[in-house]
């Protein structure tokens, strides 16, 4: 199948690449930037473990294909953390135990940044509501919402 | 300080947070080819043939394998409870003769990338001749193979004089129980990387979890190489829960390919993949008779079950059987016992173990028992659980069982002291009140009670190294495993305390083959205990060289000296002269890494009790479930965050089997739930707030540290309090006796119809 050359900008920066047309985002992501830190559970949008921002919305990266965000801002979880500087909601979740094995992290993660930055002033039933999109099957999810609802309070500070 | 009891945050967290962690999709090497398994469509029938020759030709294909190719390797083999005659039953890497299962691997197509390797596996066909499948194992005995019966064993256990206490009893209770087929599923599938030096002539594999060093000797059996020449290597897991890190056909085909064709081979298992060919758990259906007295005090317990195995009985052999009919009786005396375990072959995934294997199967059955014994007698079922749970002065108590090799003595425990914490905490007579009054009101809202025994802490042994590097950082090698539990923090917390170090200056290194030369790994709730242990005697030990080393420099007494946060100093002078551990080791040339083994022939058995409040949904039939508590011992807990964590993440799956989650067969064995849409984990949504009441009355006697292991009790009583809550809802009819409790099920017994038992 023939390859088409691409830029995709993530995190601020551009990646040229070269990709077949059927290749995901995440897959492009993963494999041809070197971010595996977009992570892979399910690969039919059930999940969320894909989560990244498109121009600051959550996407699931498993079902969208490279070639159509060109153009478009791209960020995932390696974007989030300034140097050793944590972001706010990657402390809560350090803080909280919002995380065992980790692999829905950079999902949760991401799906509450784009959360938050839209509404610091989300109520819990909408919270629940939004996070309750992705999976995680370790931590029973109580302490992914402690953990996002103090980051909504160390964001708006 | 002490460290241990800390709600620490855990020292693993930052490259998980950062998305700089290794999971096994993350690794890759030059030049690897990627591993795609054709697997079998078909449930049941012999394989006529398989053609390859438009795959071979396809774009960027190096490799096409069927079962001939690899005839030369024998099956996987069983790492416990092997019992005579269940060889025959073991899994060939690729199918031979026959497929046995939807999802079976019956060809492995090698290519340059993973997509051409996924079009070239599409072109591989194969030929079936179809036969009847075998869908459940209470249906009539089928044949494995020709002459082998589908009954692949019976688990027989039991104790004291039965006949006289049946012919003795009151009244005798049986009740007919089934518990759906559901699993893991951890959020990462199954992955593995392998890659062959042939100048050293070593096999690196990647993405090895759980029991990397039982896995490397079962490999290089297998492959017929030296276990030296192996190495596996764990990286970051997501999730593990009994399934993940077993030996799977698919292993041991990418060892094999990397060997064959010398060049990095790399897997990573699809969704669908995972959920028809990783262990399923649970489906079993079970006989159960008992003889009670007056007072609802059980005299002697008969139960017959049978374990539907799936297609094949993999690494784990008879464990879950074994593990369900020792373990059955719980915290109750029952002072007559018998267990028959029929294992039985069907046409679907092969089972294994689960989080709580056979806990929460028996915890199911045993408290429906419970609850029927109350029904019957008109008592309350919190008295008939009170009068049936072994007293404190009676532990250690001998369970005249066996499981998993070893003698079931419950080490320690206060049974009814944890009962009553429960009780108090909900205020259970004022709940029970305020319940009946809404359900007079035309709700359907229930209370239901789990009580169980866990397990933790198997044996036989296990090694730890303590290394003290010259820049003072502290190394723990071990060669138990992490499946996200958090064993780095826990493990930092004992080490810390026993040599006067600071957790952050404490390393943990497992799952590598190539740093300590043994090691059991990841599985029963054992770390905290084995390792943990192991960690306190080498800790003491190396305290004790520190000691004598600075008391040299030092010219002090080593009695007179004390090592905290990392310093050595002179008691009672703060200001006199000190050392930090790296100065020691710097100055000390003959300063040595200590290692040392912690042997342990029993098991140690933390308990627990669930309480659920559920309502049923009078139009949609669905379970709301209001509130869920859990009280557990744990001995002692090392770190209660951690301990909360493992406890809440067992709720969210004993929700989803009691409730969502269910592996769901047609008639021709197709399963029916091969994705994430279909097979329903619970989300946030379905998540009530837990209470999680941790105690710590009962340490164990039989460890330095007194702890116990902490990773199932969250999970074994979800599916015995949840169906107790929802028939309570229903008035306590006792018709609740099949999971998962879906709400068609529901909706047809609210209809009329009976809830159909299979
Ligand atoms: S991997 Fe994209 S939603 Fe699961
Ligand atoms: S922490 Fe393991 S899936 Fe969420």
């Amino acid at each position: 199948m023939t390859k088409l050359d691409i830029n995709l900008n993530v995190n601020g920066e551009t990646y040229p690449i070269k990709v077949e047309a059927r290749r995901t985002l995440a897959d492009a992501l993963r494999d041809d930037c070197g971010l595996t830190g977009t992570h892979l559970g399910c690969e039919h949008g059930v999940c969320g473990a894909c989560t990244v921002l498109v121009d600051d919305q959550p996407v699931r990266a498993c079902l969208g294909f490279a070639v159509q965000f060109e153009g478009s801002q791209i960020r995932t979880v390696e974007g989030l953390a300034d140097g050793d500087e944590l972001h706010p909601l990657q402390q809560a979740f350090w803080d909280h135990h919002g995380l065992q094995c980790g692999f829905c992290t950079p999902g949760f993660l991401m799906l509450a940044v784009a959360v938050l930055e839209k509404n610091p002033d989300i109520d819990d039933g909408e919270l629940r509501r939004a996070l309750a999109s992705n999976l995680c099957r370790c931590t029973g999810y109580q302490n992914i919402v402690k953990a996002v609802r103090a980051a909504a309070g160390a964001m708006k500070r | 300080m002490s460290h241990i009891g800390q709600r620490l945050r855990r020292i693993e967290d930052p490259p998980l947070l950062k998305g700089a962690a290794r999971f096994a999709a993350d690794i890759s090497f030059d030049g690897q080819l990627h591993m795609r398994v054709v697997r079998s469509p078909i449930a049941f029938g012999r394989l006529l043939g398989v053609e390859v020759a438009d795959a071979l030709a396809a774009p960027g294909v190096a490799a096409v394998w069927t079962g001939r190719d690899v005839a030369d390797i024998p099956p996987i083999d069983f790492r416990q409870v092997r019992l005579p005659g269940l060889a025959s039953y073991r899994q060939p890497i690729l199918a031979a003769d026959h497929v046995r299962y939807v999802g079976e691997p019956l060809a492995v197509v090698l290519a340059e990338d993973a997509y051409l390797a996924e079009d070239a596996a599409n072109l591989v066909f194969a030929e079936i001749e179809e036969f009847e499948p075998v869908r459940r194992a209470t249906d009539a005995m089928g044949e494995f193979a020709p002459g082998l019966s589908s009954e692949a064993a019976i688990v027989h256990k039991g104790y004291g004089d039965l006949e006289a206490a049946f012919a003795a009893a009151h009244d005798i209770v049986e009740l007919r129980l089934s518990l759906g087929r559901h699993s893991g599923v951890p959020l990462e599938t199954r992955g593995a990387v392998a890659c062959y030096d042939a100048a050293l002539d070593l096999l690196e594999i990647h993405g090895a979890a759980k029991i990397p060093h039982l896995n490397r000797d079962a490999l290089a059996k297998m492959l017929g190489r030296p276990s030296e020449r192996i190495q596996l290597y764990e990286g970051h897991v997501g999730g593990g829960f009994g399934i993940r890190g077993e030996l799977y056909p698919e292993d041991v085909l990418v060892a094999l390919a990397a060997l064959r064709l010398g060049r990095p081979i790399k897997w990573i298992e699809d969704r669908k993949e995972h959920l028809t060919a990783a262990n399923h758990a649970r489906d079993q259906t079970h006989l159960i008779r008992a003889a009670v007295d007056a007072r609802g005090f059980v005299l002697a317990i008969d139960d017959e079950f049978w374990a539907d195995q799936g297609a094949y009985v993999r690494t784990h052999a008879a464990t879950v059987a074994d593990l369900t009919a020792a373990l059955l009786p719980g915290p109750y005396m029952v002072p007559a016992y018998r267990a028959a375990g029929h294992i039985r072959l069907t046409n679907k995934t092969p089972a294994g173990t689960y989080r709580a294997p056979g806990r929460f199967e028996g915890c199911f059955v045993c408290e429906r028992l419970m609850d029927a014994i109350a029904r019957r007698l008109d008592l309350d079922p919190v008295a008939v659980r009170r009068i049936n749970l072994i007293p404190p002065e009676r532990m250690p108590f001998e369970r005249h069982t066996d499981a998993l090799g070893t003698d079931v003595v419950y080490d320690s425990g206060a049974y009814e002291r944890l009962l009553d914490r429960l009780l108090d905490h909900v205020q259970y007579d004022e709940l029970r009140v305020q319940t009946e009054a809404r359900r007079a009101n035309g709700e359907r809202v229930g209370i239901g009670l789990g009580m169980f025994v866990e397990k933790s802490g198997l044996g036989p042994f296990d090694d730890v190294e303590l290394i003290l590097h010259e820049d003072g950082g502290i190394e723990v090698v071990t060669g138990a495993a992490s499946l996200g539990q958090g064993i780095e923090t826990s493990i930092a917390q004992i080490c810390a305390d026993g040599l006067g170090a600071r957790p952050l200056d404490i390393t943990v290194t497992h799952g590598q083959t190539d740093r300590i030369g043994r090691g059991m790994g990841a599985f029963a709730s054992r770390v905290t205990v084995m390792t943990g242990s192991a960690v306190h005697q080498a800790a003491g030990e190396m305290k004790e060289q520190l000691l004598q080393a600075a008391s040299d420099m030092l010219q002090t007494p080593a009695g007179r000296l004390a090592i905290e946060a990392g310093v050595i100093g002179i008691i009672d002078r703060p200001q006199g002269p000190s050392l930090t551990l790296g100065e020691v080791v710097r100055g000390d040339a003959a300063f040595k890494s200590v290692t040392a083994t912690f042997n342990s022939e029993h098991m140690t058995y933390p308990y627990g009790a669930h309480l659920v409040v559920a309502a049923i949904d009078p139009e949609t039939a669905a379970v709301k479930i209001e509130r869920y508590v859990v009280a557990y011992d744990v001995g002692r807990a090392v770190n209660p965050l951690l301990i909360e964590g493992q406890i809440a993440g067992g709720i969210a799956q004993g929700i989803g089997g009691a409730l969502f989650e269910e592996f769901v067969y047609d008639d021709l064995a197709q399963p029916l739930a091969a994705n994430l849409a279909d097979y329903l984990m619970p989300t946030l949504a379905e998540m009530p707030g837990f209470e999680i009441l941790l105690s710590e009355d009962a340490p164990s006697p039989i460890n330095p540290l007194g702890v116990k292991g902490a990773g199932e009790g969250g999970i074994t009583a979800a599916g015995a309090a949840i169906a107790g809550a929802v028939d309570d809802a229903l008035g306590g009819t006792g018709d609740i006796d099949c999971l998962p409790i879906t709400p068609t099920r529901l909706h047809d017994m609210l209809a009329g119809n009976i809830m159909p038992n299979r």
